[in-house]
């Protein structure tokens, strides 16, 4: 994922610095930062795992007994917990890796000069942003593991498809990682993010992550089916409760390509941002 | 001198759309010296640095740093500077030690080599024992040297300071020069950027006056006193705005040149004592008369009539 | 605890910042908890009513709605009450500002309390309104569930801004909410009965101020009332108020007036 841009340099018109394509042994640097500023922040690193918990205890139990069982993806009926439990780990999965590519990204472009101390060196800006993308996926694919593990556990994962519900978060987080960074280029101030939650808090409750799609009239399905976080929470269900089929690709071509195409703007624009 | 320069740059220029930050510069940095770009805020000496260090395209003209084209090489030149920015931009979440040894890996060094190194460094600019501390609490002063510190964790050939004691108190100032002169005679190369006419002589070899975009003097401080100003300068001071008017046709063919500013009258002589005394024979009666010897900042006022500070 | 005027004061001073903030706040204290509330108690809870019918008596739209209006506040009480806390004794120091004049720190306490109390009526209320349109208020006595909310939302505000001015950083902000106020959130009784809770959990939630004001609101709008358990919630919600304005007005001193 890292190498995607490489090729890229030989687009870069003159007058402008990014003449070098980014390499994944710089990018590994902007991680490594970011893990040793966390090593003082473990907790906060730890307390990110449960949200989705409680969460899964809460609705997926707690409610899930006045629910009962309901049809999954292909029709079988299967727990509300075991239905609510994938949709959770997507959600997650888009929650953290929006969290770091907009709010932590922006506080480090914008007030921290962290990327200008950065761009000093020979990191150039490409290797900023697929080292922060990087490490929004390093931190989800341990969120997610834990999660799929602590799913097993409570005997949520139907199917041995359900080991490829990590990949799956991660790619989830590829596409919102993407789309996070694009869009913070885009933002002025913190005022801004309103508009990062204004999108976050439907995706999460509107993607049938907590209800069956029939639950809408069907133009409002339709609509729901476009979003990338309905296409996750699909891929992730399908995956865990074991409904494998070649349409499967879709979603994950979707959240890819999403990925691919905002860290490809993300980088532009900041190489004009950063360096003026 | 048959080695290359370090940087040289010819009809350099920076353009932001119709804004003209750098107009056609020419200047050359030699291997070992210490050279300045003096002038105001706003006269176009950041934009120069930040082309430079490889961080801003050239809009027009030429420029190469270390031999290479920073619009080719940006990554190799870097690899080889060291950059002390205006705004320190140490980060805050990490420790004075952690600063230091990350720094290090963006240059792709080892660990190893990182760890003796930025010991060293930290004894250099006096925060040895400091290294376990956030950053966030240091003084000024003291961020300062973190970030002179930092910048040579990759042991620079080419070390590039914009503005580097503007906003710490006299004695911060005086260590950090100190330091900087410890390291031109280790055989750093440096360039830096000042408002401050006495940085600019106590540092430099050699510079350059810039004001609004372009280049208007250059050579070495003292060559450049004596090419544009006389020896001394008679500063006079009246009570009031009144006097120092009717004071000023008083004083014209008194020296060598008169000039009037906000708050006081400068007077360009050979001999300062001796102008100072034939003022009082004419029955001036200014608040106070100081004679001093000429300076950078009058350097800058004779050839722009305007003064460096404002 | 009477209203001095100076305290006044800073309400007003709070207020003139936050006509430029209002669009975040009002996002986070009322757009959000409606969502919640079409997707928790309309989109699931027509697969609730589907099945078992009602949750306590009543349909699921109706069980949740109270739940996510006390909830909403204790949220919003929260979040206003961590971080302006902390902006105002350390980042942007206004607070130092305001005790340089004849304020006191606790009229600034006071002040910052109560501005967050206005704003907890003020999303109840437009909360509650969009409730009754969906159907999810069957009684009038649910005009009670505003000013019980809003007692919620003190409770949790009270102690919290006291806490922020004994801080130095927000690093233990996150954890508060993310340990404290999210799990409150989730099981109070707000999306389910605490009856349905392991034994062992019940009585944490009983303790919880949250719990407390979900039972206030629910008894409201369902037009439901039990006047001896209501007192008792009351008076717990203004034991928690009253310990935390103790706590507070000499946290503010100690760290602005020292």
């Amino acid at each position: 994922m890292t190498e995607s841009l490489a090729d890229l340099a030989s687009a870069v018109p003159r007058g402008r610095i990014l003449p070098v394509g980014p390499s994944r042994r710089r990018s590994v640097h902007v991680i490594e930062r970011n893990a040793l500023a966390y090593r003082r922040m473990w907790y906060v690193f730890l307390t990110g795992f449960f949200e989705p918990l409680l969460y899964l205890l809460s609705i997926g139990v707690g409610v899930g007994a006045l629910v009962g069982r309901l049809p999954g993806p292909g029709g079988r009926l299967v727990t509300y917990e075991a239905f609510v439990a994938p949709g959770l780990l997507a959600a997650a999965a888009m929650n953290g890796s929006v969290f770091d590519t907009t709010f932590n990204f922006f506080v480090k472009y914008k007030y921290a000069g962290t990327y200008d101390a950065m761009l000093a060196t020979p990191l150039g800006v490409g290797d900023v942003a697929h080292g922060e993308v990087g490490w929004a996926l390093l931190r989800g694919t341990v969120y997610a593991a834990a999660f799929l593990l602590t799913m097993a556990a409570l005997g949520l994962v139907a199917s041995p498809w359900g080991v490829l519900a990590v990949p799956a978060a991660v790619l989830i987080g590829y596409g919102f990682a993407g789309l996070g960074l694009a869009a913070t280029t885009w933002m002025r101030s913190f005022v801004d993010f309103d508009f990062v939650n204004l999108a976050l808090v439907p995706l999460f409750l509107f993607s049938a992550t907590f209800f069956p799609l029939s639950r809408y009239p069907n133009g409002v399905a339709w609509g729901v089916r476009l979003t990338p976080l309905y296409q996750g929470v699909n891929l992730e269900r399908s995956l865990v409760l074991g409904d494998i089929r070649w349409t499967l690709l879709v979603p994950a071509v979707y959240l890819g390509a999403l990925g691919w195409g905002g860290v490809r703007v993300a980088s532009s624009r900041l190489a004009r941002l950063l360096q003026p | 001198m048959c080695a290359p320069p370090l940087v040289q740059g010819r009809a350099l220029t920076k353009r932001f759309g119709t804004y003209i930050a750098v107009d056609q510069i020419d200047f050359k940095v030699e291997r070992g010296e210490a050279f300045g770009f003096l002038g105001p805020n706003g006269a176009g000496k950041t934009s120069t640095m930040r082309m430079i260090g490889c961080v801003s395209p050239v809009s027009g003209g030429e420029l190469s740093v270390l031999g290479m084209d920073p619009a080719l090489q940006g990554p190799a030149i870097r690899s080889r500077l060291g950059v002390v920015p205006q705004e320190d931009n140490l980060d805050t979440e990490l420790t004075v030690w952690d600063n230091m040894a990350i720094y290090g890996r963006y240059f792709g060094l080892p660990r190893s080599v990182i760890r003796e190194r930025a010991q060293e460094l930290l004894d250099f600019v006096q925060l040895g024992d400091r290294r376990q501390d956030r950053v966030d609490p240091l003084s000024g002063g003291m961020k300062r040297r973190l970030t002179i510190a930092r910048a040579l964790v990759n042991q620079p050939e080419l070390l590039l300071l914009d503005e580097p004691t503007t906003g710490l108190d006299p004695q911060a100032r005086h260590l950090v020069w100190e330091r900087l002169y410890q390291l031109k005679l280790q055989g750093v190369t440096l360039v830096l950027t000042t408002h401050y006419m006495d940085e600019a002589e106590q540092l430099c070899d050699r510079l350059v006056i810039m004001d609004r975009a372009r280049i208007v003097a250059e050579g070495s401080p003292r060559e450049l006193i004596q090419l544009h100003s006389t020896r001394e300068v008679v500063e006079l001071r009246f009570a009031t705005a009144e006097e120092r008017r009717d004071a000023l046709p008083l004083l014209n063919g008194s020296g060598e040149r008169v000039e009037m500013l906000p708050d006081r009258i400068l007077v360009y002589t050979g001999d300062g004592d001796g102008t100072a005394e034939l003022v009082a024979r004419d029955g001036l009666r200014p608040a106070s008369v100081l004679v001093r010897r000429s300076t950078l900042e009058d350097v800058f006022l004779i050839l722009t009539g305007r003064t460096l500070e404002d | 605890m009477a209203v001095a005027p100076p305290m006044l004061r800073v309400l007003e001073r709070e207020a003139i910042v936050f006509r430029k903030l209002w669009r975040g706040s009002a996002f986070s204290s009322f757009v959000t908890p409606v969502m919640f509330l079409a997707a928790i108690g309309l989109g699931l809870g027509g697969l609730v009513e589907r099945r078992t019918g009602h949750v306590a008596g009543v349909g699921y739209l109706a069980f949740v709605a109270p739940g996510l209006l006390a909830a909403s506040a204790m949220q919003t009480a929260a979040g206003s009450s961590l971080w302006p806390v902390m902006a105002g004794t350390k980042w942007i120091r206004t607070y130092h500002a305001v005790v340089a004049t004849p304020l006191s720190a606790a009229d600034l306490y006071g002040g910052t309390v109560l501005w967050v109390g206005v704003r907890a009526t003020a999303a109840a209320s437009a909360f509650l309104a969009v409730a009754v349109l969906l159907g999810g208020v069957p009684s009038p006595w649910g005009i009670l569930a505003v000013p019980a909310a809003t007692l919620g939302a003190l409770a949790f505000a009270a102690p919290l801004a006291a806490y922020a001015a004994t801080q130095d950083t927000d690093l233990t902000f996150p954890v508060i909410m993310r340990l404290g106020i999210v799990p409150l959130f989730l099981f109070s009784g707000t999306f389910f009965p605490i009856s349905q809770l392991p034994s062992w959990l019940r009585p944490v939630s009983v303790a919880s101020p949250l719990w407390h004001a979900i039972e206030l609101c629910r008894q409201a709008t369902t037009g439901t009332p039990r006047w001896a358990a209501a007192t008792g919630h009351t008076a717990v919600l203004i034991a928690c108020v009253a310990a935390g304005w103790r706590w507070g007005t000499r946290t503010f001193a100690r760290r602005l007036t020292p």
